[in-house]
C-alpha cells in the first residue's frame, strides 16, 4: 500500500529531510520498479530538473534514489510527484533508518580482507624461496635470514590489522566467561607470529609468518560472507518496511496536512486515515464511518464497523470511507506493546541458541588446546628441548587451526541461502536456517498464512457479475474489488456515491442501481453476514453474491509435503470456529484451535516447547507477533506487517506456500554439508595432529595443508547449489 | 643478492600502491551499486558524477 500523492493536496514531508549543516537537504526514497539505463536516466533527468533539486542520484543496485535539496526546505512531495507520474511508485525512508543502512562493518570487514590478501601474496613470496631451501637448493643461511626479516616485515602489521576483527571477538566472549571460535584463532595468530619472530631471531629454520596471514584471509572470506548474508537480508527487510510506509497524516491545527514519521506522532494530534491505509496508531474515532479489516491484529476475517467514538487499534486497515482520529497513544504505546513484550522475551530465548559452529569450538578447542599442551610437555619428556617442543606444539596448533571450520558453515550458509533468495524466499541470518533445519512441528496461523487473506466470489446467481460489475469497479471495498476482479475490465457506473459502511449507488446504463449490504437495498429483517453482497437495480430483483477468504492452491500440497517430511501440523487461528474448521477439514489437519489471542498462541507455543518440540511457527498478523517470536524458528510472508517479518527468521515472496516446505528441505540440506565439513574438518586433523607431533610439518606443508582444507570445504559448500530439489 | 634488496621493496611497493587503490576505490563507494554503474555506461550525458 505504497502512498500516492498528488499534487493538488500535497502534503507536508518536510519531517523526512535530513537537514545537512551547510543548509542544504537530503532525502532518501525507495523507488519501485526501476530497473533498467532508460529507468535510471528517465528518473535522474526528471528530479534533478525540479527546481531546487542540486542532484539526484539513482542507486540501481538497492533501488534508492539520493536527493539533494540546495536549501532545506525542499519540497519532497514534488519529488514524490514527479516519480509517480513517470511510473515509479516512491516512498520516503525515515533519516534514521536511511543512516543505519551504510553499512560499516562490511566495509571494515572488506578492507582487512584486502589487508590480509596483500599480506599474505607477499609474505609468501619472500617464503617460497625459504620452502625452495627445504628441499636442500642452496640458501645460504644469510639470505633466508633475510627473507625470513622481509616476509615478517610484510605480514606482522597485516596480520594485526586483519586479525582485529577476532581480537576483538575473542576478547569479549573470554570476558563473558565462554570460549567462542574466535578464542583458539587469536591464540593460534598471536602464539605463530610469536614463535616465528623467536625462530627469526635465533637464525632458526621455522617461521609461519605467511601462515598466520593466509590462514587470517581465509577466516576473512568466511566472516565476510556470513556478514553479507546477515546485511542483504537487513536491508531488504528495512525496504519492505519502508514500503509499508510508517507515516501518517497529521492534521494541524491550522487544518493543513502533514506527512509526518510513525515515531513522531504524539498524543492528541489529529490523523486522517484514507480509505486503503493502514491505522498508524490507537486512537478514537473522531468523524467519518467506515469498517476497518482487522485481519492482521486478530485474524477475523469479517470487516468490523466503526462510527465516531468508537477505539481503532494500530494495524487495522480503513476499508471504506475516510477516518479522523484522535490519538490516544503513541506509536511504541499502541495496541502493540503487550505484544511486544512477549515479542522480546521470544527474542531473548533466541538468542540464547548456540549456532553450529560455536558447538563445534567448544568441542574442539578443549580437545585441540590440550593436545598442543601434551605435545609440548611429551616432546620435553622425551627430551626434545624447549625450542624444539614448542615449535611443535606452535605447528599443531597452527596446522588445526580452524580454518576449514571458520568457512564450513558461512559458505554452506550463503549458498543455500542464495538458492532460496532465487525462489523468494528471504533469510534474516545463519542461524535462521540452522534453526530450521532442525524443527518437527509446523503450526499455521489461517487468515492470510492458508488461505490468501482477501476474499473471493463462490456464489453468484447468472448473468449478476457481469450486471453488478460497473458499481463495483467504482468501489475501494475488498468484496466490491474481488466482484470486480471476477469480471474484469468493462464499464463503470456513473454518478457514483459510497456510503461508508452500508454501500455503492450509481447509475448503470441510465438506471440506478444499489450494491452493498442487505439493507442498503431495502431488504429489512435478512441478517445478511458480513461476506456477502447484495445487487438490485431500482426496484427490481435483489441478488445476492456471496465471498469466501479461499485457501491458498497449494495449501493442500504443501502440508502433504511437509507430512512426506516428518513433521506435523497444526492450526492456530484468531478467527470463528466455523471458517478454521472448514479450512482444517478441507487440509485433513485435526489439530486445530479456533478463537485464540495472541497470548493464548504464544502460551500453546511454549507448552509445546515444554514438551521437547521444535516449533516452526508460520504467521502474518500481529496476533502471531509473539508466536512467531517464541518459535523455535519462524516464517512470515511478504504481504505480513512489519512487526511480524521482524520476529520472522525467513519471509517469503508471493502467494506460494511451497515455499515453507523448500525452505525447510534446503535448510536440512545447508546442515547435511555443514556437518559433513565439519567432518572433513576433523579427518584432516585426525592427519595432521599425528604429524605435527611428530615434527614433520614445515611451513610449506602448514601452508598446502591450511589451503587444501579450505578448498575442499568450499567446494563441498558449493554442492549446495543443486540440493534440496524434489 | 644486491639485486633482491632493490627489488623486494619494490615489490613490496608495487603491492602497497594496489592496496591503497583499493581503499581509495572502496571509501570512494564504487562498489555501492554495480548494476548502476554497469548501467550508466549506457547513458549518453552522465556527467552528474558520486557526489
Amino acid at each position: 500500500m505504497a502512498l500516492t500523492y498528488d499534487l493538488a493536496r500535497a502534503p507536508d514531508l518536510s519531517a523526512f529531510l535530513r537537514k545537512e549543516k551547510d543548509g542544504t537537504a537530503h532525502l532518501e526514497l525507495l523507488v519501485k520498479g526501476a530497473r533498467c539505463a532508460a529507468c535510471m536516466s528517465k528518473i535522474e533527468t526528471a528530479v534533478a530538473g525540479l527546481p531546487d533539486v542540486t542532484t539526484a542520484r539513482l542507486n540501481l543496485t538497492e533501488g534508492r534514489l539520493a536527493v539533494r535539496f540546495a536549501s532545506s526546505r525542499g519540497d519532497a512531495s514534488r519529488v514524490i510527484a514527479t516519480l509517480d507520474r513517470l511510473g515509479y511508485p516512491a516512498t520516503p525512508f525515515d533519516p534514521a533508518k536511511a543512516a543505519e543502512a551504510h553499512d560499516q562493518e562490511s566495509r571494515r570487514l572488506i578492507l582487512a580482507l584486502a589487508v590480509a590478501g596483500f599480506g599474505a601474496g607477499n609474505a609468501m613470496m619472500f617464503s617460497v624461496p625459504v620452502w625452495a631451501g627445504l628441499f636442500g637448493q642452496e640458501l645460504g643461511p644469510a639470505t633466508r635470514s633475510i627473507m625470513l626479516w622481509l616476509s615478517a616485515i610484510v605480514a606482522t602489521p597485516c596480520a594485526i590489522y586483519a586479525g582485529l576483527p577476532f581480537f576483538d571477538s575473542a576478547w569479549r566472549s573470554l570476558k563473558a566467561g565462554k570460549a567462542n571460535m574466535d578464542v583458539p584463532i587469536s591464540v593460534g595468530v598471536i602464539l605463530t607470529l610469536f614463535i616465528s619472530f623467536v625462530e627469526t631471531f635465533l637464525n632458526g629454520r621455522d617461521a609461519y609468518f605467511d601462515a598466520a596471514v593466509s590462514l587470517l584471509f581465509l577466516l576473512l572470506i568466511g566472516r565476510w560472507l556470513d556478514h553479507r548474508l546477515r546485511a542483504r537480508a537487513r536491508s531488504a527487510a528495512a525496504d519492505l518496511l519502508a514500503l509499508q510506509a510508517p507515516a501518517a497524516t497529521v492534521l494541524g491545527a491550522d487544518g493543513l496536512e502533514r506527512v509526518k514519521p510513525l515515531s513522531e506522532v504524539a498524543v492528541g494530534e489529529r490523523i486522517l486515515v484514507r480509505p486503503g491505509e493502514r491505522i498508524p496508531v490507537d486512537g478514537f474515532v473522531e468523524d467519518g464511518v467506515s469498517e476497518l479489516d482487522n485481519a492482521l491484529l486478530t485474524g477475523e476475517t469479517a470487516p468490523v464497523d466503526v462510527r465516531p467514538g468508537d477505539t481503532c487499534r494500530a494495524g487495522a486497515v480503513n476499508l471504506t470511507g475516510q477516518l479522523r482520529i484522535l490519538a490516544i497513544a503513541r506509536s511504541e504505546d499502541s495496541a502493540v506493546a503487550a505484544i511486544a513484550r512477549l515479542v522480546e522475551a521470544g527474542a531473548q530465548t533466541k538468542s540464547l541458541y548456540v549456532r553450529l559452529a560455536d558447538r563445534a569450538a567448544s568441542i574442539y578447542v578443549p580437545v585441540i588446546h590440550s593436545v598442543a599442551a601434551l605435545t609440548f610437555l611429551g616432546g620435553l619428556a622425551f627430551g626434545l628441548g624447549p625450542r624444539e617442543a614448542l615449535l611443535r606444539a606452535a605447528a599443531l596448533l597452527i596446522i588445526t587451526c580452524p580454518c576449514a571450520l571458520g568457512l564450513a558453515v558461512p559458505a554452506v550458509q550463503i549458498t543455500a541461502s542464495a538458492r532460496l533468495f532465487r525462489k523468494g524466499v528471504l533469510v534474516k541470518s545463519g542461524a535462521a536456517l540452522e534453526r530450521l533445519a532442525e524443527v518437527d512441528h509446523v503450526v499455521f496461523d489461517k487468515t492470510g498464512v492458508l488461505t490468501e487473506g482477501r476474499p473471493r466470489l463462490i456464489e453468484a446467481p447468472a448473468q449478476a457479475v457481469a450486471l453488478a460489475a460497473p458499481l463495483a469497479r467504482a468501489s475501494a471495498h475488498p468484496l466490491a474489488r474481488a466482484l470486480a476482479a471476477e469480471a474484469g475490465p468493462g464499464l463503470r457506473a456513473t454518478d457514483v456515491v459510497e456510503t461508508p459502511g452500508q454501500g455503492v449507488e450509481g447509475m448503470i446504463n441510465g438506471r440506478r442501481a444499489r450494491l452493498g449490504r442487505a439493507s442498503f437495498v431495502g431488504l429489512d429483517g435478512v441478517r445478511g453476514g458480513e461476506t456477502e453482497l447484495w445487487f438490485a437495480f431500482e426496484g427490481d430483483t435483489r441478488v445476492r453474491f456471496r465471498f469466501s477468504d479461499q485457501l491458498r492452491p497449494d495449501a493442500a500440497q504443501t502440508i502433504a509435503d511437509l507430512r512426506a517430511l516428518g513433521l506435523t501440523v497444526e492450526i492456530l487461528s484468531g478467527d470463528l470456529e466455523g471458517p478454521v474448521a472448514r479450512a482444517a477439514q478441507t487440509l485433513h489437519v485435526d489439530q486445530w484451535r479456533s478463537g485464540q489471542t495472541p497470548q493464548d498462541k504464544a502460551a500453546e507455543i511454549d507448552a509445546l516447547t515444554a514438551q521437547g518440540r521444535k516449533v516452526l511457527m508460520v504467521g502474518d498478523g500481529l496476533n502471531d507477533t509473539a508466536a512467531l517470536a517464541k518459535a523455535h524458528a519462524a516464517m512470515a510472508p511478504g504481504a505480513a506487517l512489519d512487526a511480524s517479518q521482524n520476529a520472522a527468521d525467513l519471509v517469503f515472496a508471493g502467494d506460494a506456500l511451497g515455499a515453507v516446505a523448500d525452505s525447510i528441505r534446503v535448510a536440512r540440506a545447508a546442515r547435511h554439508r555443514a556437518l559433513e565439513n565439519f567432518g572433513f574438518s576433523a579427518l584432516y586433523n585426525l592427519g595432521a595432529i599425528p604429524l605435527a607431533m611428530l615434527g614433520f610439518v614445515n611451513p610449506l606443508i602448514a601452508a598446502l595443508a591450511m589451503s587444501g582444507s579450505s578448498l575442499v570445504v568450499t567446494l563441498n559448500a558449493l554442492r549446495m547449489h543443486g540440493a534440496g530439489r524434489r | 643478492m644486491g639485486i633482491i634488496l632493490i627489488l623486494a621493496p619494490i615489490s613490496v611497493a608495487l603491492g602497497l600502491a594496489g592496496l591503497a587503490a583499493f581503499w581509495w576505490t572502496l571509501r570512494n563507494g564504487q562498489y555501492d551499486d554495480p548494476a548502476g554503474d554497469a548501467a550508466r555506461i549506457l547513458m549518453e550525458d552522465s556527467d552528474n558524477r558520486i557526489s
